[in-house]
């Protein structure tokens, strides 16, 4: 009994050109378009470390077509020889940085705080403020999405110079907050009603109380979902330009708004305009390729039920 | 949607509250809800010039409206006891949304009809139906809308190069993860930057690589943003990039969510790939498809920062959206009140347009089934 009885047939082990064909093709569609996602990225990078002939004569390798130089970092103050000496550009940049940083992070997590509960309480209890019901309210919260932002930027003007927010880090937060929060919303219902509501009856017989039972046993099982509702909502708030151009002026002016800033000039200086780019995209390049996974899993959660 | 009646949680607390707490809830509530009455008529009384006690912003309202709000939390719980305990989940964010949206709302209806340019002494002019009048007859307005309509109709194209990404993504390759970083990123980068990057370095007709590339095709002397046509389709392609990866992976989890027998099932009964995929994949995926259009097309409806950045509406106002026309509006004349009217006038017919297509989502969703 030596012959094998179960075995491939011929024509499955015969050599079949069409299905390489496919696989090279689908190998050229991947490679191409991550050329066209890539290179832009690859361009602006590189474009910081040239000279002014180097950018004219569109040379493309680093140390093969071109010398690179620190003239991008310079520009902001942050090369080697300038890292430690006073610089008012360094100091312009870090202002505007650090304004980015603290917009996009509170905003995102206040949204997420705020967001998270609502979501929680629209997944579990039935409410009826007079005659919304529950569904209601989520279509309430969720209808927020298509406000588009030209609505509000005007009368927000206006409102936030009769309270003097205007040109304030706290009135961009409360701005942006509102922005995301129907993301949010989205993403963490989706979260909280895959979790089995015994969990939580298990836990109120043992005596927790509701908020209890949400903070220290819910919450923990729904990170995932946080994590990813919270880098969507940071990407949103940190690229964030138009209520940063309308409502800030010289405090509370965000990354984006200074970016913008120097494309109108006439003669364009492409290493400092490169690098202010780059510093704007490697934040969230990085976060892209840590947390990969969870911006997945949230831009997925509306998508597949 | 997911979630259904049967999901709830059913608790029955016995509530033991004491007529003494009752009144102190109620008491708090209406006592703060009368603060901020009384503060803000003060204001306003201060405002048109009836009293003056010298107050130089609407400060105190807010922070009235701040305490307000705490205390309505602080009272439903005592009210309500463990029933005020739940309404605690949703009422802060509702609270929120309510002060956000709700009032500036109100407040926008009623600087529309006004006359408001910011920077002139006379302050706000009620002016009636003036601003419509000069809203009907503004060619470039028109334009605006008239161009979000084509920049929406671009979102057919994006679906189709997401679907077939999706496909390519979702088939067996190798350095999947690589692909899936490389395809996220453009999603990830601030549009103002990408502007830049792309449309103003990029596309520089000297020495942009893009440039250099499309004359060693063969043709010469193109300008990217010279005519409206061209200048048009560059700005849907810009935005195309940034948010292709979005729809992507919408339609990829949609994907992986379909179970592979029917793949096998068909592939046994001698379905070709490209049958396969008409009878299978796609009809399966049509739920999955309309949600990310329907969410390209609500983010589509806010585009901005790119035509801002990169033509300011030019040439000709060819690439305006309604967005960067009323940004320009105000950055030029600074009159406040007719660019909200523009705004809601934008606002009411996006409403109408999304309940159209939502129904009729609804209803090509429905019968395949």
């Amino acid at each position: 009994m030596t012959q094998q009885i179960f075995r491939d047939s011929d024509a499955d082990r015969a050599f079949r050109p069409s299905w390489f064909l496919g696989r090279a093709a689908i190998y050229a569609v991947l490679l191409v378009w991550a050329f066209i996602c890539l290179f832009p990225i690859y361009w602006t990078l590189t474009t910081s470390f040239k000279a002014a002939p180097d950018v004219m004569q569109g040379n493309l390798v680093p140390w093969v077509d071109f010398e690179p130089k620190m003239l991008g970092l310079r520009s902001l103050g942050l090369s080697p020889e300038t890292i430690f000496a006073e610089s008012t550009v360094r100091a312009e940049f870090l202002k505007r940085f650090w304004n980015s940083v603290i917009v996009a992070l509170c905003s995102s997590a206040l949204a997420l705080v705020l967001g998270s509960m609502a979501a929680y309480g629209l997944s579990r209890f039935n409410y009826r403020f007079s005659f919304m019901k529950n569904a209601d309210i989520s279509f309430f919260f969720l209808s927020q999405l298509i406000l588009p932002p030209v609505v509000l930027a005007l009368p927000f003007l206006v409102l936030y110079k009769e309270l003097a927010l205007l040109d304030t880090r706290i009135g961009l937060i409360l701005l942006y907050t509102l922005t995301v929060m129907p993301i949010v919303i989205w993403i963490m219902r989706d979260q909280f009603s895959s979790i089995p509501t015994e969990l939580e009856e298990a836990a109120l017989v043992d005596g927790l109380s509701i908020w209890g039972a949400f903070v220290t046993i819910i919450l923990p099982i729904a990170l995932p979902g946080m994590v990813a509702a919270f880098i969507l909502s940071l990407v949103l708030t940190w690229n964030e330009y138009f209520f940063a151009a309308l409502l800030t002026s010289t405090n509370a002016n965000t990354l984006p708004v200074m970016v913008a800033s120097q494309t109108g000039s006439q003669g364009i200086s492409w290493w400092s305009m490169a690098a202010l780019s780059s510093a704007a995209i490697l934040p969230l390049i990085l976060v892209a390729i840590l947390l990969e996974k969870y911006i997945i899993k949230g831009m997925a959660a509306g998508a597949v039920k | 949607m997911a979630s259904t009646e049967a999901d709830y949680l059913h608790i029955v607390t016995a509530d033991n509250i004491s007529a003494a707490r009752i009144r102190f809830g109620k008491t708090i509530i209406w006592a703060s809800a009368a603060l901020l009455c009384v503060v803000g008529l003060v204001q306003y009384l201060d405002t048109q010039g009836v009293v003056s006690l010298g107050f130089e912003t609407w400060r105190p309202t807010l922070y009235a409206f701040l305490i307000w709000a705490s205390c309505l939390c602080w009272g439903q719980v005592l009210l309500y006891g463990e029933r005020g305990k739940r309404s605690l989940f949703v009422l802060p964010a509702a609270l929120f949304v309510v002060a956000m949206v709700v009032f500036p709302l109100i407040f926008a209806l009623g600087i529309a009809f006004s006359n408001w340019n910011l920077s002139s002494p006379t302050g706000r002019q009620f002016n009636g139906l003036d601003n419509v009048r000069q809203m009907w007859a503004d060619p470039f307005y028109w334009n605006a809308l008239k161009n979000m309509v084509w920049y929406t109709l671009a979102i057919v194209v994006e679906y189709a190069i997401a679907f077939g990404l999706a496909l390519a993504l979702n088939a067996q390759i190798r350095a999947r993860k690589f692909f899936r970083v490389a395809f996220l990123l453009p999603l990830m980068l601030s549009p103002v930057a990408v502007s830049w990057m792309i449309g103003k370095s990029m596309l520089e007709i000297r020495f942009g690589p893009v440039a250099h590339l499309v004359r060693e095709l063969g043709f010469d002397q193109i300008s990217f943003f010279g005519s409206p046509e061209m200048a048009r389709f560059m700005i849907m392609a810009m935005d195309a990039w940034t948010f292709i990866p979005f729809m992507m992976i919408m339609i990829l989890a949609g994907l992986q969510a379909i179970p592979k027998e029917l793949h096998e099932a068909a592939e046994v009964d001698g379905a070709s790939g490209w049958r396969r995929f008409w009878e299978i994949t796609f009809p399966l995926m049509l739920p999955v498809s309309i949600t990310a259009i329907l969410i390209r097309i609500i983010f589509k409806l806010k585009l901005a920062d790119i035509i801002i950045n990169i033509t300011a509406g030019g040439p000709g106002g060819a690439t305006d959206s309604v967005t960067s026309f009323i940004f320009r509006e105000y950055r030029d004349r600074s009159n406040v009140g007719y660019g909200t009217l523009l705004a809601i006038v934008y606002l009411v017919l996006i409403v109408i347009a999304m309940t159209i297509l939502m129904k009729l989502a609804d209803r090509w969703m429905r019968p395949r089934y």
